[in-house]
């Protein structure tokens, strides 16, 4: 057996005294399919215009139209089966917020790890830069950038980017210097690596646990504030109907008490983000060296 | 300690500057300055005045000096929309986004604390495992959501509660606020508790932990040793020291109640300040967005520079810090 089974064995053998972290991270596993395969496990394409009829708007769940297809979560305003609305939502809410937490890992490791390699004046510019990014709620900055630059898929994924980078930014800084004390370092220096790589190839990799942790509960978060942020028109156009934008039609029927239209869409978010959050909760306190 | 304090009194001024900066460059060379600023509506003779009086025939670095001056006197510009100054709008809707936001930090905090301190209390029981299992789902329920389901199952539904608007206005020692009546009241309830439901989660999480490490210093091994009442060492001697880190976070968590309120207003209808800068960004009123960004970012550094000075004041390693520095 190699050692990297051998490390995963040792990884899911702590990750599995959790019996709840694992029951969310099959939820998490059976979403990620679900987005994935949005055309294939929908009922209805429910953006191919031939099939959606204005005279299935507003069904209740579980009801059938004339011809008799069934909508077991009921109906939008336009006549649009919700089950697969929810599933092509899933693909549009996952996509950005893992994109972006993606983005941001790369970006704000690079600072945090090189800030901690080089120090000096670099070190404290990006770090006072990050401290004063992170003293105003993530929500106003995305705010300040979507107020300024206008909505739009790219717009809404740069605007997540620049939420959450500091947050990498500072977990990377903070690993990243206890690693650099290290011998391995020492001999890497030795052995006369180039920065470049002693800083990706061999401080990064030992830093990637904290980041994990950071990420997975970074991208909770993305994918929540990607869907207040639809939901309040500044987000996603409504070309890329998220989760968010589904709650949002929804909220116009609210009051005539069609609840399926946006219950549904917040149950599939709710769901999604928890079993997110629960799975990083528990790495968290996996990792935790207090905790061991 | 004055020395530290006034390091960080110019620390903030240097922030403000730089956002002022950030916020010209992004209004004046980012976007076109004359589309941004003037109504899309007005005639050429209109334009022509409004890039005179603004100065937008003059150099950069004498715009600059304009709007920072101008801005410092306290114009920032008029609404396209209401045609009155920007800052007197936002200023006549900031009591409503403060009443809101106080009244739901009151509300976290009655549920919160007592809950976290019984799962700090007794961290292996049922009843602590399922709060803090809630607790992880407060804080992935989405706030806009949560305030969609209060509005359709007790305004709608039920009709026990008004889903919309601030209702009536009361006033005790000239402030103003739906606080001070029952109308008002049953006005703010839900989009209070709905604005406090992350608020709760995270001081739960923050008491918890505050609890379960006080529990294990020597003083409460004493407490108990003497034969004081757990009750009373619950709440004399667990409370009483959980307070202090609570409160200095009060202070920075008031602040992004305010932020999110712009969520929960929307959902509400709420009219405050959150609700003026979204719909300010639907009908691209610039001026109002821009003063909006500078009031806020003014109010941050301010509240941030704030909690730090309490700082100083709660936990003596802080001072001894900003000393050696």
């Amino acid at each position: 057996m190699s050692s990297r089974d051998q490390n995963f064995k040792n990884f899911w053998r702590d990750f599995s005294v959790n019996k709840i972290a694992v029951f969310a991270f099959f939820v998490f596993l059976l979403i990620l399919f679900v987005a994935i395969f949005a055309p294939l496990v929908s009922p209805t394409d429910p953006y191919d215009l031939n099939s959606v009829s204005i005279m299935n708007s507003r069904m209740p769940p579980m009801s059938e139209d004339f011809a008799g297809n069934l909508y077991v979560l009921g109906t939008d305003g336009a006549g649009r089966d919700m089950l697969s609305a929810i599933f092509y939502g899933l693909r549009v809410s996952l996509g950005v917020g893992v994109l972006s937490g993606i983005f941001a890992l790369i970006i704000g490791s690079m600072f945090g790890i090189s800030a901690a390699f080089f120090r000096g004046k670099y070190e404290t510019i990006i770090m006072r830069i990050v401290d004063i990014q992170l003293s105003f709620p993530s929500i106003l900055v995305a705010l300040i950038i979507l107020a300024a630059f206008g909505k739009g898929v790219e717009k809404t994924i740069i605007a997540l980017i620049l939420v959450q980078w500091a947050y990498y930014a500072r977990t990377a800084r903070a690993s990243a210097l206890v690693e650099i004390n290290k011998e391995y370092i020492d001999s890497a220096r030795c052995l006369a690596f180039s920065n470049t790589r002693i800083m990706f190839k061999h401080i990064l990799p030992n830093c990637l646990a904290p980041l994990i942790v950071v990420g997975t509960l970074q991208t909770a978060h993305a994918i929540s504030l990607e869907a207040t942020l639809s939901f309040l028109g500044l987000g996603l156009p409504i070309t890329e109907p998220s989760l968010g934008l589904l709650i949002g039609n929804g909220f116009e029927y609210m009051y005539s008490g069609d609840f399926w239209i946006s219950i549904f869409p917040g149950i599939a978010l709710l769901i999604t983000v928890a079993s997110i959050n629960l799975v990083g909760d528990h790495l968290r306190d996996m990792f935790n060296p207090r905790l061991q | 300690m004055l020395e530290y304090i006034l390091k960080r009194f110019g620390q903030s001024f240097l922030v403000l500057f730089i956002m002022s900066i950030l916020v010209f460059v992004g209004v004046n060379l980012v976007g076109d300055p004359v589309e941004m600023l003037i109504n899309p509506e007005a005639d050429q003779a209109e334009v022509e005045r409004v890039i005179r009086e603004l100065g937008l025939d003059k150099p950069v670095s004498e715009q600059y000096w304009y709007f920072l001056t101008n801005a410092l006197k306290g114009d920032l510009g008029s609404s396209f929309i209401y045609n009155e100054p920007a800052l007197k709008l936002i200023l006549q809707r900031m009591p409503a986004t403060l009443e809101l936001a106080l009244f739901s930090l009151f509300i976290s905090l009655i549920i919160a604390i007592p809950l976290g301190i019984y799962a700090g209390y007794k961290p292996d029981s049922k009843a602590s495992k399922t709060i803090m299992a809630g607790s992880i789902l407060g804080f992935s329920m989405p706030t806009f959501w949560v305030g969609i389901i209060f509005i359709m199952f007790f305004a709608v539904y039920l009709g026990w509660l008004p889903s919309t608007g601030r209702g009536e206005i009361g006033y005790f020692f000239g402030i103003e606020s739906s606080l001070f009546t029952l109308n008002g009241l049953s006005h703010v309830f839900l989009p209070a508790l709905n604005l406090a439901l992350f608020k709760i989660s995270s001081v739960i999480r923050l008491t918890r932990a505050g609890t379960r490490e006080i529990i294990l210093q020597d003083y409460i091994t004493f407490a108990r040793a003497k034969g004081i009442s757990e009750k009373r060492i619950v709440l004399v001697h667990i409370l009483k020291n959980i307070l202090i880190p609570i409160v200095t976070v009060i202070g920075l968590e008031f602040g992004s109640l305010i932020a999110f309120s712009t969520v929960t207003e929307t959902v509400f209808a709420w009219p405050g300040m959150g609700k003026l800068i979204i719909d300010s960004i639907y009908n691209l009123d610039r001026p109002v967005i821009v003063a909006y960004l500078m009031i806020i970012v003014t109010f941050f550094v301010f509240l941030n520079l704030a909690v730090d000075i309490l700082y100083t004041f709660l936990d003596p390693r802080v001072r001894l810090k900003g000393a050696h520095q």
